[in-house]
């Protein structure tokens, strides 16, 4: 078998940005704890750590740039690649929506007395469902889980049209919480774009398998 | 892939060095004024398919060729063609420049020479060379000889000589594996100014100079089985980062075997 080093360190590469994904996927449930619990520790730890994430994207970065310019590689490798690329951005970027919610759970401080509405946790899980999906969907190179991956973000933009328009009712009723709720209001924004990044990088998956770029649907059967 | 305007096809194309089969049942439409890359691994046919379109196989004794190459409808293996003609309309540069032990100047001159040239030729020599983006560099010794220059200022003064009997279509046999990566880019930006004027056919062992410099691809492969067939033909840009044959992925990716 030729190139067995460069099939390596592909390996090596996907291992890595799984580990990122880990890495991301760790820091949503964290700062959703923290949220939860009010607890100002745990949600600075978040922030902090959001360091380390930037520090994987940039180092696996690197590590491609090296590949390609000392392999060229082209086809699938190329693609491949390319997506891991784009995906250590999209991890990345996800990274910083939760570091986003830890902040806000600093400035709503530990004796907040607004519940947390109970649509966030579940857009949160669903996210999480959704970007282990996406990485899952990378390794086994398979665009039917990708595909799911997308329908999965119609559900996450309905419960946060729902948590919206539950914020602004509550805002409407009880005027004095409305700095409150224009923080969660921020959290569920967060919470919709990491579902939004999930399906961005199950767009790459469809790109690595079938060389398509762009917007993925599935193609409606012709009929007649 | 879009429409191709093929100036010349290959159909049902076999060659046989006496016996032993050396290209098998090609289809190949090449297109006009654009490059065609045909890449494979050695002894997949490569050269010999090149040579079937301008009759270069006529030349190798023990060469036999079955099948049809189509010169804009007109079959280069049909009886009453002469293949010394078919040569000045389809040129060929190869492997290592090969300029004769001559001036530049006469080197560009030796074609249109032989070929009866009435026109003036110091006008057709400097256009070949500004055309062979050689000129600036030897417009001050057109008498120096050929062999003072370097060997990718040679190649492009076998380009200049082949482009001086006016053909149509060139027909480049590794034309950069004696060159350095300069030169080597130099004749690949040449290549590419070219081809909107001329259709060019390159065989390359180098993958990635098909894919800087083509615009489609053929892949040919050999087997214990078959030699020299086609695996897949296509825009070069689809058949460098998605090509449809796994043979041809295992290939690029350099997989092979």
């Amino acid at each position: 078998m030729v190139r067995a080093d460069f099939d390596k360190n592909l390996e090596h590469l996907e291992a890595e940005l799984l580990l990122l994904g880990e890495m991301v996927e760790k820091a949503i449930i964290k700062a959703m704890d923290a949220l939860e619990r009010r607890d100002l520790t745990m949600a600075y730890e978040v922030v902090a750590e959001d360091d380390l994430i930037d520090e994987k994207r940039f180092e696996l970065e690197e590590k491609c740039i090296d590949l390609i310019a000392t392999q060229q590689p082209l086809a699938v490798d190329l693609r491949t690649l390319l997506a891991v690329l784009h995906i250590a951005v999209e991890l990345e970027r996800m990274g910083d929506y939760a570091e986003g919610i830890g902040k806000i759970c600093m400035i709503i401080g530990d004796d907040e007395p607004v519940e947390t509405p109970k649509q966030l946790p579940e857009m949160a899980q669903m996210g999480i469902a959704m970007l282990r999906r996406s990485l899952k969907s990378l390794m086994d190179r398979d665009t039917d889980l990708a595909n799911d991956v997308w329908d999965s973000d119609d559900e996450v933009d309905a419960l946060y049209d729902g948590v919206c328009h539950q914020i602004f009712l509550d805002m409407g009723q009880h005027p004095k919480t409305i700095e409150a709720a224009t923080h969660f209001l921020w959290v569920a924004h967060d919470l919709e774009r990491i579902a939004d990044r999930a399906t961005n990088i199950a767009e790459r998956v469809i790109f690595v398998v079938t060389g398509r770029i762009g917007r993925y649907k599935q193609p409606t059967e012709e009929t007649g | 892939m879009q429409d191709l305007d093929p100036i010349l096809q290959s159909r049902g194309l076999n060659v046989y060095y006496d016996a032993k089969k050396a290209v098998t049942d090609v289809d190949l439409d090449v297109a006009r004024n654009r490059i065609t890359a045909i890449i494979g691994p050695s002894g997949c046919g490569k050269s010999t398919l090149l040579r079937c379109f301008n009759r270069m196989n006529d030349l190798i004794p023990s060469a036999r060729v079955e099948g049809q190459v189509l010169f804009d409808g007109l079959n280069l293996y049909g009886q009453d063609v002469d293949p010394t003609e078919i040569r000045y309309e389809i040129g060929m540069v190869f492997q290592r420049p090969n300029p004769f032990p001559k001036s530049i100047y006469d080197n560009v001159a030796f074609g249109p020479r032989i070929n009866g040239f009435q026109g003036d030729i110091d006008e057709l020599v400097v256009r070949s060379l500004v055309r062979a983006a050689l000129w600036d560099e030897v417009k001050d010794r057109l008498k120096a000889s050929a062999l003072s220059l370097s060997g990718g200022q040679q190649q492009r003064l076998c380009i200049a000589r082949t482009l001086a009997v006016e053909p149509r279509v060139i027909l480049m046999d590794e034309p950069c594996s004696a060159l350095d990566p300069i030169a080597t880019l130099a004749i690949e930006e040449l290549m590419r100014e070219l081809s909107e004027d001329y259709s060019i056919i390159i065989v390359t062992h180098n993958m990635q100079q098909a894919a800087r410099v083509s615009h489609y691809t053929a892949f040919l492969m050999v087997e214990e089985a078959r030699v020299g067939f086609l695996v897949e033909f296509g825009e070069s840009r689809q058949i460098f980062t998605n090509p449809e044959d796994e043979r041809t992925e295992a290939y690029i990716t350099g997989r092979f075997g």
